[in-house]
């Protein structure tokens, strides 16, 4: 062990928490074999006792762009801004799923792992972490589908499909930062858990998933609308893959937003985690 | 700011609860804004009181203690004590509300054995899920986990998911893990009140083994013969603050003496019974001696009565109330229940909502000398257990003139029955 000699020992202070405290990366990375196990036992979990196991990733979102190409592609008739529909559908479904599965599983994280809260230290914010990762092997296996409708649909590929790396970190960060307030929120409300699916409902309307971003008026207006941090998300994704209305103001807008919504996030999620384990 | 040679060094530590808000485990926005309507409603009208200090208890208050590295330090105390509050603070569980303290080393606690533990994984992966969750590094785990595998005695079903596994195999694996945590500060929590009594033995010598081997242990436990074989200094917690810091042999005839209970009787405040009881509510148990007086110390040779005073505050089926008899090493004497005789326990099936004393007699010439502690429990037979506290009163037992006190020895075992030789002459050689 590294701790055997004594006077090289790490030393811990007790003492009462006091207002906003600052972010401790370097303890984060020192419990980075915790965020590795608990992000594994979600993953395992969650699949066992299903037949079809793991292929849920990939039929979730197929089923989805089915439902919502019928209603929306044939007898709507929304306008799919130039692409086939079901691949319009399919570019901002798959983020969406990231992004809907790590809010629905991180904000009910802090409660779920009660047990571990009241009996063991370690950074709190690790539950959040792990279940947002553990959303992200889900995401990493459905990709797959976007290389099959390219091959489907004969359309060109470019070097664009790289920028799906930093967009995925976008999401993943965006999922983080509102279940930190979500999570936080539940451990006292748990009214938080109820709203949570209608949240996600309208949240999902107000990207431009079943629609294009075209629908929404140029200028101020977009710009508020981009303040959607899946907004700049699901545009990137469509275009990194398939070309159409590149996400260049509303991408950036929305990484801001990410961004602030984060940061605040964190803070509010330090301050709350002294209290987790009295209140939970 | 500390010394080199301690490992745990604590001033002043204060922990304060809010009970409104720890009590409603689910405060939903409502009650939050119901509460705050509430507050403005009654600040208007001009009789807003210290409504917040009502809600607010501390369950420490001005802890402070030291503890040498290599020293096992045993925390005695009542249920509600704050032993565990304790525990919970030095593991980092939850953070003090005053104070200041210092930990050196690595801090591995044991509030719970099995803690995170999933039924759906298999012994083999919760062994790792849980070895990471109490602070091991995965190498550790991999180094230690046939020593891990072999202690559990649960190699056949390592790759089955533990919901299948029986409760004890579950607590023999879970231990298993916690026992080769190698911190070098460990917080124990009552660990050994779970399993059977022969794996109850094999984990107090694992945490011999972990005292003896020059780790900081601190050990919470209301078996004071494990407290005394485990520790060499107990501090005596009583009401969230430190009454006595001494050696554990003192410490244990302290509480159990003197801050335990006083003159043969013992009323429960509402306070100190957990809501969960409820509707048993405990109100008092005394002793009482052969004149019918309450008493902490009684005769051998008379007879000894037990009283418990309760209240139902609802009907409640299939209830008994009883006590355990045991010495204070925590030896068990007996056990008995006011309906073991087969006429109260048809008679008493159900007992409607009221007051209740339930009282007993022990026969003369059945405790020798000594002192005893009374536990009580009020359980519903393989339904609910209501109330039980282990240590509810202590009381002494005087030999004089029981059967075999002409010789000045002390005679060893909890009994002393007059029994009723005979001696036969079978002639003369």
């Amino acid at each position: 062990m590294a701790e055997a000699n004594p006077t090289a020992a790490q030393v811990v202070t007790l003492k009462p928490a006091k207002g906003w405290l600052g972010i401790d990366l370097k303890e984060l990375w020192r419990y980075r074999e915790l965020i590795y196990f608990l992000t594994w036992r979600d993953i395992k979990v969650r699949y066992k006792q299903a037949v079809l196991g793991v292929a849920w990733s990939v039929l979730q979102p197929v089923l989805t762009t089915a439902i919502t190409t019928v209603v929306f592609g044939v007898l709507l008739k929304v306008d799919s801004d130039g692409l086939p529909y079901p691949v319009f559908a399919l570019s901002a479904l798959l983020p969406w799923h990231l992004f809907q599965l790590s809010l629905q599983k991180s904000s009910v994280s802090l409660v779920g792992n009660s047990n571990l809260i009241t009996k063991v230290y370690f950074p709190r914010v690790i539950i959040p972490i792990s279940s947002v990762l553990a959303a992200l092997v889900d995401f990493g296996i459905s990709l797959v589908l976007l290389f099959i409708s390219i091959a489907v649909y004969k359309l060109p590929l470019t070097w664009n499909v790289l920028w799906v790396f930093p967009l995925t970190l976008l999401t993943v960060l965006a999922a983080l930062a509102v279940g930190q307030w979500l999570s936080a929120l539940n451990v006292q409300y748990r009214d938080v858990q109820q709203m949570v699916p209608f949240l996600i409902q309208i949240w999902m309307y107000a990207t431009p998933i079943v629609y294009p971003i075209t629908t929404i008026p140029e200028g101020t207006f977009r710009y508020l609308y981009s303040l959607n941090p899946m907004v700049g998300v699901v545009q990137g994704f469509r275009w990194a893959f398939f070309g159409g209305t590149p996400p260049d103001m509303t991408l950036a807008i929305s990484s801001l937003a990410v961004l602030v919504l984060l940061i605040t996030g964190l803070f509010f999620f330090r301050r709350m985690e002294k209290t987790f384990a009295d209140v939970v | 700011m500390m010394d080199n040679e301690y490992s745990i060094f604590v001033r002043g530590i204060g922990k304060r609860y809010n009970i409104g808000a720890a009590q409603q485990r689910s405060d939903t926005l409502r009650d939050l804004i119901t509460a705050q309507a509430e507050r403005i409603g009654s600040t208007l009208r001009g009789k807003r009181q210290k409504a917040n200090n009502l809600n607010q208890i501390w369950a420490l208050r001005d802890v402070s203690f030291d503890v040498k590295r290599g020293q096992a330090l045993g925390i005695i105390g009542r249920n509600g004590a704050g032993k565990s509050t304790l525990l919970k603070v030095l593991s980092r569980v939850t953070d003090p509300t005053e104070g200041y303290g210092e930990l050196r080393g690595r801090v591995g606690s044991l509030l719970e054995v099995g803690t995170g533990f999933h039924p759906e994984l298999t012994g083999r992966e919760n062994i790792f899920l849980n070895g990471a969750i109490l602070g091991m590094h995965k190498k550790e785990i991999e180094a230690r986990f046939d020593e891990i595998v072999a202690f559990s005695e649960v190699e056949k079903f390592i790759d089955t998911p533990v919901k299948r596994y029986s409760s004890g195999m579950y607590l023999r694996l879970a231990f298993a893990v916690a026992a080769h945590l190698e911190p070098e500060i460990l917080v124990v929590d009552e660990v050994l009140a779970v399993g059977d009594a022969d794996f109850q033995r094999k984990c107090l010598g694992k945490m011999g083994d972990v005292a003896n081997s020059g780790r900081t242990v601190l050990f919470v436990s209301h078996n004071m013969s494990a407290i005394l074989r485990l520790t060499q200094d107990s501090i005596v917690l009583d009401k969230g603050k430190v009454l006595l810091r001494a050696p554990s042999n003192e410490a244990v005839d302290f509480y159990l003496n003197r801050g335990l209970s006083k003159l043969g009787e013992r009323f429960w405040e509402e306070d100190e019974v957990p809501e969960s009881s409820a509707p048993f509510r405990p109100l008092a148990i005394r002793i009482l001696d052969k004149q019918g007086q309450v008493s902490d110390s009684v005769r051998s040779v008379d007879p000894i009565r037990v009283e418990i005073d309760y209240e139902l505050t609802e009907d409640i089926t299939g209830l008994r109330v009883g006590f355990y008899l045991f010495t204070t090493r925590g030896e068990p004497v007996f056990t008995s229940f006011d309906i073991d005789s087969e006429e109260l326990f048809k008679a008493y099936t159900a007992r409607p909502k009221g007051v209740y004393t339930s009282r007993c007699t022990f026969p003369p010439d059945t405790l020798n000398e000594g002192r005893f502690l009374l536990g009580i429990n009020a359980s519903s037979y393989g339904i609910r257990r209501y109330f039980q506290d282990d240590q509810a009163l202590s009381f002494s037992v005087d030999a004089s003139g029981a059967p075999g006190t002409h010789w000045p020895e002390s005679r060893p075992g909890p009994v002393r029955p007059a029994l009723n030789w005979e001696i036969d002459e079978k002639g003369r050689v």
